[in-house]
């Protein structure tokens, strides 16, 4: 019994992510059935390649989903967000093309293998996030404001490291990891994501992490007494960010082979806000859904994409990407899940008391 | 001890707000005496002083909004975007639409209401988070912007740059410059309207319900309600403000830089919380000082100047010190803070 009951609660929580996801789905149904068409095509290098709108969402969501698996678990245990994400990709990504280039921006082989650069771009990005995290833990700064630090500084160190040059990479072996390996027909970065979802899975099963994370946003003094260091939680909590920082930041400049720091990831710590906050789980900390919130990551991308394709031009966008954001969350509230709950109360009502009046009426004629 | 003990926890939340708006104000001060004594020609005019004044009118007024949603526990992210929204609206008023100055100040406060009408009622009275509210009108903003205008264009109503380039003096505050000429010191129009913003708003914090009401919600909600504090009708209103005040901000900022574009104040919402949190006011609500926001935007705008004349001219300096300020401030704040309630615990076990 005591199981199933966190069981039923995590079933209502993903609810509002897949109803989301259905009416977008159906939306794109009755507008345009060629939405989910997937062809078999060959790519601008000739290597057989999938290609479509559903493999474009699969594909682009891969960054927000991964950075949407560590947001989850920093929102958990801090009860706040990372603003910083984007400007740390813009680091970490800055870092990987610095190892792989060395001085020169332009070279014609790699100066360094590719598992090295992402190592060190991980250690980079985890560094950052340590930073963040002692800021939050250890100084209990508020966590969007001690991200606010970052958030700042990020794109300026990431410019910073590389002299302001942009590199570009022409070795195509380094495209692999964000475009397609030759002879498989789907991105590259489903698969990352995927990875990614499989080690949390297991992560969060075969460890204390989850227990602990929660415990430490609904109460940290009192988990501090039952034996938990909450401050130990937080840094790793945003520890871990910082490690899916550095696989989405590996993505993102693996896709173009260069970096652009002012615009890179721009506003993706939003979206990432957005997937946790979609997924049904409190910003204010506590209790979290990690599957809730990468399929919130994938709403959001299967929005952006049904707005592209409808000719939203990408700097309208957010404006009809805030309009569906308000309604989907004023839907989930409280108030009016009473209010509609009430409505529908009182249509029940109004169709069982017709036949009575009709009744009544009878009677009296 | 035991006599004095009730006073210090009633005092407990002003003492807060009064020492973080000292060390704030000493900081300032220090650092532009520095300045002036080390730096020199740049800094010992006055105008160099009202210059600041000048470049940030608009960001003043942001933070002052900022500041009282904060102070409720909110926080506010759609300020910049709102700010660009309100410059582009004004601009396209003004110059294809045939309007005047009037109308556009009416469009500016109208686009304001309407925000913060809104994001006032879905933060008040559907408990969303604030967060999530203003996000979501910062995209909404952003992406109107650009609906309604997607060029950057200089404003040529002549009503208009008469109105930008009225120039208050300030008496004895000029300077003789090599030709032996006088030349007075002068504040824009914005200035004015923005340190009115800031002492109204100080006054309504200090001495009025309302404003006691703003830290009582921000302090503890509970507390609040049991009081008799409505504390729905206490956050709609701080919201409201903001966003009315994001409408001013924008009409002084366009009257600053004359022109509309999609992207005027980007990152301003940063800038202002920045600015507050520099200020003293704390995100976590119930602590802030509006005094201390406007000589946060002073300390930030300082900063970037003594960078700028320091010869450290790649922007990326600019932002790496800034952060680095935020850094000290918060370090500084949280170590005041924790000491201080550290010690009132160990006084009470």
């Amino acid at each position: 019994m005591k199981g199933k009951n966190p069981f039923r609660k995590a079933n209502k929580q993903i609810f509002i992510p897949l109803a989301a996801l259905l009416g977008l789905v159906l939306f794109n149904l009755i507008a345009d059935p060629s939405f989910f068409r997937i062809v078999l095509s060959r790519n601008s290098v000739g290597y057989p390649v999938l290609s479509g709108y559903l493999i474009t969402i699969l594909d682009n969501a891969s960054e927000l989903v991964i950075l949407a698996i560590g947001m989850t678990l920093v929102t958990a245990s801090s009860g706040g967000q990372d603003i910083s994400v984007g400007a740390a990709i813009a680091i970490s990504g800055s870092v990987v093309l610095k190892v792989l280039c060395g001085t020169n921006s332009r070279p014609e082989t790699l100066q360094a293998p590719i598992i090295v650069a992402f190592l060190v771009s991980c250690v980079v990005a985890m560094f950052f996030g340590a930073f963040n995290g002692v800021l939050v833990a250890y100084f209990n700064i508020q966590p969007m404001v001690a991200t606010l630090i970052l958030y700042t500084a990020g794109r300026s160190i990431a410019a910073w490291i590389n002299n302001n040059e942009l590199p570009i990479i022409s070795d195509p072996v380094f495209g692999y990891y964000g475009n397609y390996i030759p002879g498989i027909p789907i991105p590259t970065p489903v698969f990352i994501a995927i990875l990614c979802m499989i080690i949390i899975k297991i992560v969060l099963k075969h460890t204390n992490l989850g227990l602990y994370s929660q415990s430490v946003g609904i109460n940290a003094s009192a988990s501090r007494l039952n034996g938990i260091n909450p401050k130990t939680i937080k840094l790793l909590t945003y520890v871990i960010l910082g490690l899916c920082v550095a696989v989405a930041g590996f993505i993102k400049v693996s896709r173009f082979s260069t970096i652009n720091y002012s615009v890179i990831a721009k506003d993706i710590e939003m979206d990432a806000i957005l997937a946790v906050a979609l997924g049904g789980n409190s910003l204010a900390g506590g209790k979290f859904n990690m599957a809730a919130s990468i399929l919130g990551a994938y709403v959001i991308q299967f929005l952006t994409t049904t707005l592209y394709k409808f000719n939203v031009s990408s700097s309208a966008l957010p404006a009809y990407k805030a309009v569906v954001v308000i309604i989907l969350v004023v839907l989930s509230t409280p108030t009016v899940r009473k209010l509609l709950a009430k409505a529908k109360e009182a249509i029940m009502r109004t169709f069982l008391r017709k036949p009575a009046a009709t009744e009544n009426g009878e009677v009296a004629k | 001890m035991k006599a004095t003990k009730p006073r210090t926890n009633r005092i407990a939340g002003m003492s807060d707000t009064n020492m973080l708006l000292f060390i704030t104000i000493v900081v300032f001060f220090l650092m532009y005496f520095a300045a002036v004594v080390f730096l020199g020609s740049g800094f010992r005019k006055p105008q160099a002083f009202f210059n600041i004044l000048n470049e940030n009118a608009a960001l003043i007024i942001l933070s002052c909004g900022m500041s009282l949603v904060m102070i409720t526990g909110g926080i506010d992210i759609s300020l910049g975007t709102l700010t660009a929204l309100v410059c582009m609206s004004c601009a396209v008023n003004l110059d294809y639409q045939g309007g005047t100055v009037f109308s556009a100040v009416m469009i500016a406060l109208g686009i304001g209401l309407a925000f913060g009408i809104v994001q006032g009622f879905l933060v008040a009275y559907l408990d969303i988070q604030p967060f999530i509210v203003t996000l979501a009108g910062m995209f909404f903003a952003k992406g109107m912007t650009t609906i309604v205008n997607n060029t950057q264009f200089n404003v040529k109503n002549p009503a208009f740059q008469a109105l930008k380039a009225i120039r208050i003096h300030v008496p004895f505050m000029g300077a003789v410059n090599k030709l032996g000429k006088y030349i007075p010191a002068y504040v824009e129009l914005g200035v004015i309207v923005a340190l009115l913003i800031v002492l109204v708003l100080f006054f309504v914090l200090r001495w009025t319900k309302l404003g006691r009401s703003f830290y009582a919600v921000g302090g503890s909600l509970q507390s609040a309600v049991m009081l008799g504090v409505n504390a729905r009708r206490t956050k709609f209103i701080a919201h409201l403000l903001c966003s009315l005040l994001a409408g001013i901000g924008g009409f002084v900022y366009f009257l600053h830089v004359g022109s509309g574009s999609p992207s005027h104040a980007t990152g301003a919402e940063m800038n202002a919380i920045a600015a507050s949190i520099i200020g003293g006011t704390m995100l976590t609500g119930g602590v802030g000082n509006i005094i201390g926001t406007l000589f946060g935007v002073l300390s930030l705008s300082t900063i970037k100047n003594i960078v700028t004349s320091l010869g450290l001219d790649e922007a990326w300096w600019t932002n790496i010190t800034v952060a680095f300020m935020i850094c000290v401030f918060l370090v500084i704040q949280s170590m005041v803070l924790n000491r201080k309630h550290g010690a009132k615990r160990g006084e009470i076990q």
